[in-house]
């Protein structure tokens, strides 16, 4: 128990550069990455070629002339063994070419360059408004309720941010169109013509983490009011804010962000559902049209491009984990 | 120390990747005898118990029983051992007869398990008539009581004991060590009996062996080695009891 | 357990979730049966009509009724979710468990699979599963139930580690009970309520991730409809029929919103409630003065008292009325003095420790008739006077050293930030002073480690560098709260010297608490022995093993073996358990373990009294032989 624990942390003596724990966190980190980049860009290819069928057949529809459909494939190598296929996929992707659209024949990378600022817009925008709101409302509310403090706020937020919490974006939605373009007629409710048409989908995607992220915050926060290091603050004697902000709230930012990682992680995939509501022209509402299209190469593509946004989120997360807490990068040794 | 009997530990090593946690440890548990295992956390001590019941794995030496291999597999298993911690060692939602009985070894009728667990409860001072309880409704010492008897149950040559009575309140460590020495009487166990107190260890082993670093670095018997010890570590530990009288260390007066 | 169970429904919240998971469920069963034929009717003449009387939510592009169409939908929607989960958690259990039954490596390659997978958000890897599983319900079903699969196989892994790790499945494993057995009868048992709980949960998710699908086109396909099929006919027209969007979509809300409430009350109710544990936190009121009698402390002159507490008391409400755990301490601390409490856990001890110093966290109230430190009533309002005299002439330790430090911040500026407040010194100063005290309590290189995080400290390094925050002013008295039971004996031998020479060089007062009597017996002067909220003997240090007057601490230093003890004889045993504090008997509360015990004894609380040497005890039958030794035989622990 707490004998075993007070020597397994003497830290062991360790000489040259890629000893440093700097240094091991970030080689380990980049490893992960590549391995991760590795598995995604392997399903994407993998994908085209586990669908049931023809691609091109279906694609291109049952009426077309079996000529068209041969010369297509032949066009986009899939009549070559597997291996030489997946090659070539790979030694397009590192030149930037994303392929051909069998609907439209535009190159593929045309199609992603027009599209994903939009997402990306609407992306780092949720981003931002759900952790402004979440991080002073989750601390407020864990100092609030700190130990049999405020019992019938900590109900009231729970509850709330529970329900709100669950409500998804995409009805969530529904229902500011409903009540902010349809009966109000205050705003926008399709397209990124205007500064104002950002407002609905912007909150849409952001309330729900918000929400949930909040609610991490206050429960960490609450448990780490308890921690003996607090109390070892308290005894200090040091300020109230000091005790709260100085040495409560990153401990409480470190323990809340390996979920709200996963939080954030799912708003880049949430912009699909959230840009079908307001017909945003990004990447979420090309995906949805081009698998009923059976664009496969387009789908291919975005997959891929959403499949990034996720690492880079989760690394950037790492990293900052690692910055506000020392710990976390020998964790994993 | 070198009869064929009882439990061998021979130049065992155990890594754990880089680090080596037990280094080339011999040492003989004879049958019949109690050995105290004792050093700090981190010494290897606990490891060296674990690599004896296949929880840790060897990667040199080997440990024997009565000169064979002790089996980590299959039913039959002749070495036990009792855990530090009373409420991690007990199925929190299997009742503790079940826990005794499944140790047992197999071939027995319902009826004949039944009253093995019962002679096993009596054996440790526990009502026959609990079998059926929950761990939840037992306390501490209670319940380091069960786990005696379900080591036990196995028909175990040799017991290993490691740090049972640490996580146990003063005035119930008492109890847990006089059944220890009972038992020990009574059945003519054998003993491993790892404890970072030295006093506690006096009182139970007649052997002690010192383990630093992943090594042992004295051995013999129990009273040699707490009064008259060779080696500066062993020093430094009776030295570092507290109320100990050591003669290097003058007693605080203020 | 069953009645953990039922305490889902005591909630409000609870029992809302349950009742509307119930009819979520009844109208699945029911709805299709009662009014398909609705339903489906065909009214050419009202095609995409608005709410009316005839229509409640309206009418389609055929002229079908919303409301019948979104009722009828309920069983799709639900059996579509509940096949899901069950993919999903079939698939998660089989991950999840995979390392536990097949070993080391394997378990490595599963849990790197499950790390990258969990990466990715659900719905995306719902759409990569809809592409390739193609678009319709089937596909839709596979794809939302695969791609929940990763979160379940992560959360089957962690729970069936935490599970493995513990002692019993070692047990298992050693009486030579096979793994596929160990999982069956000791593991899934022990995980099943938080899966339950998170299968609940999950239904609730895939009922609402099927929704979005089905918004998108991607899952269920004409002439069938689910509730996302519904919604997505029904946005197309939500400016000439919100009621089209508005109904289907109240229906994904509520339903989900029913699964995932009841599984969040259900793990409300099984999980551990909030108990109290007795923590400190932020000052509680201490209220004034009980009764202003000048009651000297017995046995001292009180010239020199650093630390000077009458009455102690410490309150914490319970379920059924207050619970008391000090119940009147007083006693006295003088200049350079050591003084030991001893007791065992729920004794008191530690909580007397930080009632003194105003440690104790509301809702525990502290009420004393004196609390004085140098003379300054402890008892005032929290002030910025009183927290600087507190910050610096009052130093505590805490017993876990690993946990009483911010992880997040570096040692230099931990021991810094006391000086910046209490002494104003700037950054610079204060660093400097912070690097000279961990010099001062022997740590080496002290430049180096003060820029160091604290688990870059050893265990007895941490705990040196603790009480060097407390020499950062200039205390009089030190408070350690077991400062020693989580280190090595070598280790705690340098934190006891350490503790003695600070003690010696600046006539430093020192009250330590600790469960051990061999520790208390060595370090202090004088010892206080507390049982059940009270003080029960306050003797010397040196009477401790051979003259103690009490019974309690007499049993309490003949139950510990030392290097002196009779190897011949059994040790002493205290036979029962110590008291809760809840539930304190009348009378003396050590009688019921007590060997000298009389009727006086269970109904008279006997009154800690001066004996004029200075020695305290409270017992009627103090100092009286103890005739019969307690034989092991007949312990009993009830």
């Amino acid at each position: 128990m707490s004998l075993a624990s007070s020597v397994a942390s003497t830290p062991a003596p360790r000489v040259g550069v890629a000893s440093h724990p700097w240094v091991r966190f970030g080689l380990r980190r980049l490893g992960r990455l590549l391995v991760s980049l590795w598995v995604l860009v392997t399903a994407s290819f993998l994908m085209i070629h586990l669908i049931p069928g023809d691609p091109v057949r279906a694609a291109l529809g049952p009426t077309a002339p079996a000529s068209l459909v041969a010369a297509r494939r032949a066009e986009m190598g899939l009549d070559d063994p597997l291996l030489v296929q997946y090659w070539h996929y790979l030694q397009h992707l590192f030149t930037g070419d994303l392929g051909t659209s069998m609907i439209s024949q535009l190159p593929v990378s045309q199609i992603v360059s027009q599209r994903l600022p939009a997402t990306l817009q609407l992306a780092l925008l949720a981003f931002a408004v759900a952790i402004a709101a979440a991080v002073p409302l989750g601390v407020a509310m864990g100092v609030l309720t700190r130990r049999g403090h405020g019992r019938r706020t900590e109900l009231a937020f729970t509850t709330s941010s529970v329900v709100v919490g669950i409500v998804p974006d995409f009805l969530l939605g529904v229902g500011l169109v409903y009540v902010f373009g349809v009966s109000l007629g205050w705003l926008p409710v399709a397209g990124d013509a205007t500064p104002s048409a950002y407002v609905l989908p912007v909150l849409s995607l952001a309330i729900g983490p918000a929400a949930i992220l909040s609610r991490i915050i206050r429960v960490e926060m609450v448990t780490i009011l308890e921690a003996d290091f607090v109390r070892t603050a308290r005894a200090k004697r040091l300020p109230a804010r000091t005790i709260y902000l100085g040495h409560a709230l990153p401990n409480a930012l470190t323990a809340s962000l390996t979920l709200g990682g996963l939080l954030l992680s799912a708003m880049v995939a949430g912009t699909v559902l959230v840009e079908n509501v307001f017909a945003w022209p990004g990447l979420g509402s090309t995906i949805v049209s081009s698998i009923l299209n059976k664009d496969y190469q387009v789908v291919q593509a975005i997959v891929l491009v959403y499949g990034v946004g996720v690492l880079l989120v989760n690394t950037l997360v790492d990293v900052a984990l690692a910055l506000i807490d020392p710990r976390s990068t020998i964790r994993e040794d | 120390m070198t009869t064929e009997g009882g439990l061998r530990f021979e130049d065992v090593t155990v890594r754990y990747g880089a680090t080596t946690a037990v280094d080339g440890v011999s040492l003989t548990v004879p049958p019949g005898q109690v050995v105290g295992l004792v050093g700090e956390s981190g010494s290897g001590k606990s490891t060296l118990a674990r690599a004896a019941v296949g929880l840790a794995p060897v990667c040199a030496g080997r440990i024997t029983l009565d000169g064979r291999p002790v089996p980590t597999r299959g039913r039959r298993r002749p070495l036990q051992m009792v855990f530090q911690d009373p409420y991690s060692s007990l199925d929190p939602r299997m009742r503790i007869g079940d826990s005794i009985a499944e140790a047992l070894p197999p071939g027995r009728s319902r009826a004949e398990r039944r009253a093995e667990v019962e002679r096993l409860l009596e054996l440790v001072h526990l009502d026959p008539g609990r079998a059926a309880v929950l761990p939840a409704l037992l306390s501490g010492g209670q319940r380091q009581r069960v786990a005696l008897a379900r080591a036990l149950a196995a028909d175990p040559q040799v017991v290993i004991a490691d740090e049972i009575t640490s996580a146990l309140d003063v005035s119930i460590q008492g109890a847990v060590l006089n059944l220890v020495r009972e038992l020990q009487r009574e059945l003519g166990l054998s003993l491993l009996f790892i404890s970072h107190n030295l006093a506690v260890v006096r009182y139970v082993a007649s052997h002690v062996a010192v383990m630093h670093d992943g090594a042992i670095v004295e051995e013999g018997p129990a009273h040699r080695v707490l009064t008259d010890p060779c080696h500066d570590y062993t020093r430094e530990l009776l030295a570092a009891v507290p109320g100990s009288t050591a003669p290097d260390r003058p007693r605080r007066t203020p | 357990m069953w009645r953990r169970w039922r305490g889902v429904l005591r909630t409000p919240l609870g029992l809302g979730a349950a009742a509307l998971t119930a009819a979520v469920l009844v109208l699945a069963v029911v709805a299709p049966m009662l009014w398909t034929d609705d339903a489906n009717a065909v009214d050419t003449g009202n095609i995409l009509a608005g709410a009316s009387g005839e229509h409640w939510a309206g009418t389609d592009n055929l002229g079908r009724d919303i409301l019948y169409r979104t009722l009828v939908a309920t069983r799709l929607s639900v059996e579509l979710a509940v096949a899901a989960t069950a993919i999903a958690v079939l698939a998660g259990l089989v991950l999840g468990t995979a390392g536990f039954v097949l070993g080391r490596r394997s378990s490595r390659l599963v849990s790197a699979t499950i790390n990258i997978a969990v990466a990715f958000p659900g719905i995306l890897l719902a759409l990569f599963f809809a592409v390739i599983f193609g678009v319709g319900a089937t596909g839709a079903v596979f794809a939302i139930g695969l791609a929940g699969a990763p979160v379940f196989g992560r959360l089957t892994q962690t729970l069936v580690a935490g599970v493995a790790a513990r002692d019993f499945i070692s047990a298992a494993r050693i009486a030579g009970v096979g793994r596929l057995r160990i999982l069956v009868r000791h593991v899934l048992p022990n995980i099943a309520e938080p899966l339950v709980v998170n299968a609940t949960i999950g239904a609730g998710g895939a009922l609402l991730s099927f929704a979005g699908l089905s918004f998108l086109g991607l899952g269920v396909q004409q002439p069938d409809y689910d509730w996302g099929r519904l919604l997505f006919d029904g946005v197309g027209s939500i400016y000439v029929n919100p009621a089209a969007a508005l109904a289907p979509g109240a229906a994904v809300l509520l339903a989900g919103l029913a699964f995932n409430l009841l599984g969040e009350s259900i793990a409300k109710a099984l999980g551990v409630g909030v108990v109290g544990g007795i923590p400190a936190l932020g000052p509680a009121p201490v209220s004034l003065a009980a009764e202003d009698a000048p009651v000297e402390p017995a046995g001292h002159d009180g010239t020199d008292l650093v630390l000077d507490v009458r009455d102690l008391e410490v309150t914490f409400p319970g379920a059924r009325g207050p619970i008391r755990p000090v119940r009147g301490v007083s006693f006295g601390v003088r200049r350079g003095e050591a003084v030991g409490v001893v007791g065992e856990s729920g004794s008191g001890k530690s909580l007397t420790a930080l009632a003194v110093s105003r440690l104790v966290g509301e809702p525990g109230r502290v009420e004393a008739s004196r609390l004085e430190l140098l003379g300054h009533d402890l008892r005032a309002r929290d002030s910025r006077a009183q927290r600087r005299l507190l910050g610096t002439s009052l130093t505590m330790v805490f017993q876990d050293p690993m946990t009483s430090f911010n992880p997040t911040r570096r040692m230099g500026g931990q021991l810094a930030e006391v000086a910046r407040h209490h002494q104003g010194m700037d950054r610079r100063a204060a660093l400097a002073r912070a690097v000279d005290r961990l010099r001062a309590v022997r740590i080496g290189d002290p430049e180096r480690r003060a820029h160091q995080y604290p688990h870059e400290f050893s265990g007895g390094m941490r705990q040196r560098a603790m009480i060097g925050m407390g020499l950062m002013g200039s205390p009089a008295l030190i408070v350690a709260d077991e400062p020693t039971t989580a280190l090595d004996v070598t280790v705690q031998q340098q934190v006891l010297d350490l503790l003695a020479t600070i003690r010696a060089a600046d006539d430093v007062a020192l009250v330590l608490i600790s469960h051990d009597v061999t520790v208390v017996g060595e370090v202090c002067d004088r010892v206080l022995v507390m049982y059940a909220g009270r003080i029960v003997e306050d003797l010397p240090a040196a009477d401790l093993a051979g003259s103690a007057r009490h019974p309690y601490t007499r049993a309490l230093v003949a139950a510990v073996p030392d290097m002196d003890t009779d190897l011949d004889q059994p040790l002493a045993v205290i036979p029962g358990r110590p008291v809760d504090p809840a539930d304190v008997p009348p009378g003396c509360a050590y009688a019921a373990r007590c060997p000298l015990a009389t009727a006086r004894c269970r109904a008279e609380d006997p009154p800690l009294e001066s004996d004029g040497t200075g020695r305290r005890v409270a017992c009627w039958h103090a100092g009286e032989p103890i005739a019969v030794e307690i034989a092991d035989r007949e312990e009993v622990e009830v």
